[in-house]
């Protein structure tokens, strides 16, 4: 197997084209993994269709009080940074839902009152299109943070070539996943609102010290806002990919346009091959 | 005050296209741009006669004085974020820090502070009686969810009876503090087998928050097939539907020059102002 490498599709904005060029760019890459990191709304596998290999519900742990033991003391809500712990006429309430599972209640708990209690956060899959192996998670519906599905998925990488699909904005999924990333690449579309995203998850990769390039989705003839700030910001454009009926078409039907056309197929393999040159370069 | 939600699970639904639209046409006093890490209600609102910024605060971050830390190893033991980095002497990543105190209570050695960290800024600005609220997330920043709330606050004591706020893609802590308090959440749906998907998500939360919802469909044009899965989705589910709005290349050249479409005759701005119409009486029926 070739060397280690991995690659976080990224975008900031929403709807730029993230997933549909990280599920084709998996399909030509053969042998190699793909993630999908966006466990608030995963969809790659609509169109990768793995055959499934096993499931396991990924749990975080929230606090539970033995009433017979708590006496009220007030210290853990006290220390409770999250204020998801509060006492109430000598009585502990426990907001799970605010909770970060730091786990500090439990040590501090003189009466050896609280334990810690796991709870389902969401499911992982893992399963394959044809050699491609495919890792993705869901979280549950009403869960604040999915962060801890993005590290349980990092968790069972397994060296190679892995494609990362990354989340929408440029909060604290997207900073777990670009942790793991050897190189992104920004997919960004044409408008002034897919320049001004592109700018800030631009900002957030050049802070974590991780290289990137762009690729200019959906491009027409028209002035690109997204291409302009790339220039002007020494953010290398590693390739377009102009706007097409067909491949919007196609997509819209979870299918894999790779699959469907062959001078895509070849799009992409070359899109592949320019993107490991420059992370081998960065 | 009415507040009307904007949100679509899926990102780059057009969102920001409807909400901006919906703004003008219905002479809102107040709206709020709720997608904190990656706004754009602000290009397409208008130029404001007085605007006013402030810090937001985040949780205070953990700092380790190299003078005094004797790398003895405990922080990093009981840390559950990956938030400090081992070495001659320990560091802490602010990035990944939540802020628990947890390190700072078992250090042996006081090393350990807490210091005051900026999650973000947030603007208010101004027009007559019209009051925008808005923020940027500082980069390496993580507490979305309560600059959402923040932004909210803004503008929740404004003279106006309704307020219109712009929501983030994905269903996690930004979504939930958006719909918290909402009367009425618009899905902006997008024809294709992951919008489906994402739309099915965001109802779910949506509804599990009390916040009623109605669905549209946008570019409903590029794939009638799922176009029709959505309307169909919508009847079963017994959400109202408000209308389609067809894919319009028109569009983008408007918002690029920094305009809702309010002004235009385009066939998407014809289409959200009879959507306006629709979600207006649901608005008041509700």
């Amino acid at each position: 197997m070739a060397e280690d490498i991995t690659i976080a599709v990224l975008s900031g904005k929403g709807g730029t084209g993230k997933t549909m060029v990280s599920v084709n760019l998996a399909a030509v890459a053969g042998n190699a993994t793909y993630i999908d990191c966006d466990v608030e709304e995963p969809n790659g596998h609509l169109f990768l269709k793995p055959a499934m290999l096993s499931q396991e519900i990924i749990t975080i742990g929230k606090p539970e009080v033995d009433n017979r033991l708590c006496d009220g003391c007030k210290i853990c809500s006290d220390a409770c940074a999250f204020k998801a712990l509060a006492v109430v006429k000598k009585k502990l309430l426990i907001f799970p839902e605010i909770c970060h599972s730091c786990g500090l209640c439990y040590t501090l708990c003189p009466q050896g009152a609280l334990t810690e209690v796991q709870q389902s956060l969401g499911v992982l899959y893992t399963g394959h299109h044809e050699d491609l192996r495919v890792l993705a998670a869901e979280m549950n519906i009403g869960e604040p943070s999915g962060v801890p599905l993005i590290k349980a998925l990092m968790s069972h990488m397994s060296g190679g070539l892995t494609i990362i699909d990354g989340p929408p904005g440029s909060g604290c999924l997207v900073h777990e996943t670009i942790e793991h990333a050897d190189f992104c690449l920004l997919v960004a579309e044409p408008t002034r609102f897919g320049e001004q995203n592109l700018a800030l998850v631009h900002r957030l990769v050049t802070l974590m010290g991780k290289p990137a390039a762009v690729l200019l989705n959906k491009t027409t003839g028209d002035p690109n806002p997204s291409e302009a700030y790339a220039k002007a910001n020494g953010l290398p454009i590693i390739a377009s990919l102009p706007w097409d009926d067909e491949l919007a078409r196609v997509t819209s039907r979870g299918a894999l346009i790779t699959e469907e056309h062959g001078a895509y197929r070849q799009y992409f393999s070359t899109l592949l091959a320019t993107i490991l040159k420059e992370a081998h370069r960065a | 005050m009415r507040k009307l939600l904007i949100l679509s699970g899926k990102g780059g639904t057009g969102k920001t296209t409807v909400a901006s639209t919906f703004i003008a046409l219905s002479g809102a006093r107040a709206w709020a741009d709720c997608d904190v890490d990656a706004p754009n209600l602000h290009l397409v609102s208008g130029a404001f006669t007085e605007s006013s910024t402030k810090d937001y605060h985040d949780l205070p971050k953990a700092f380790i004085d190299p003078e005094l830390c004797t790398a003895c190893g405990i922080c990093h033991e009981v840390c559950r974020f990956g938030a400090i980095r081992e070495g001659a002497v320990y560091r802490v990543n602010p990035i990944a820090c939540e802020g628990c105190t947890y390190c700072q209570y078992v250090c042996p050695e006081g090393a350990i502070t807490m210091q005051k960290s900026i999650a973000g800024e947030i603007f208010l600005h101004r027009r007559g009686d019209h009051v925008f609220s808005t923020a940027l997330l500082k980069m390496g920043s993580g507490t979305t969810g309560k600059l959402v709330t923040a932004v909210k606050d803004q503008i929740k004591d404004a003279e106006a009876p309704l307020a219109i706020l712009d929501g983030s893609p994905g269903i996690g802590c930004p979504v939930i503090a958006s719909l918290t308090g909402s009367h009425l959440a618009l899905m902006v749906a997008e024809p294709s087998v992951s919008g489906l998907s994402d739309l099915k998500r965001v109802v779910a939360s949506a509804r599990q928050l009390d916040v009623p919802v109605a669905v549209v469909v946008n570019k409903a044009d590029i794939n009638d097939e799922q176009c029709a899965a959505i309307k169909a989705y919508a009847a079963d589910e017994q959400i109202p539907f408000l209308g389609t709005i067809p894919y319009d290349r028109t569009v983008v050249t408007y918002l690029n020059e920094g305009h809702n479409l309010a002004q235009s005759e385009s066939p998407a701005a014809v289409a959200i102002k009879a959507i306006w119409e629709r979600t207006a009486a649901l608005l008041e029926a509700i």
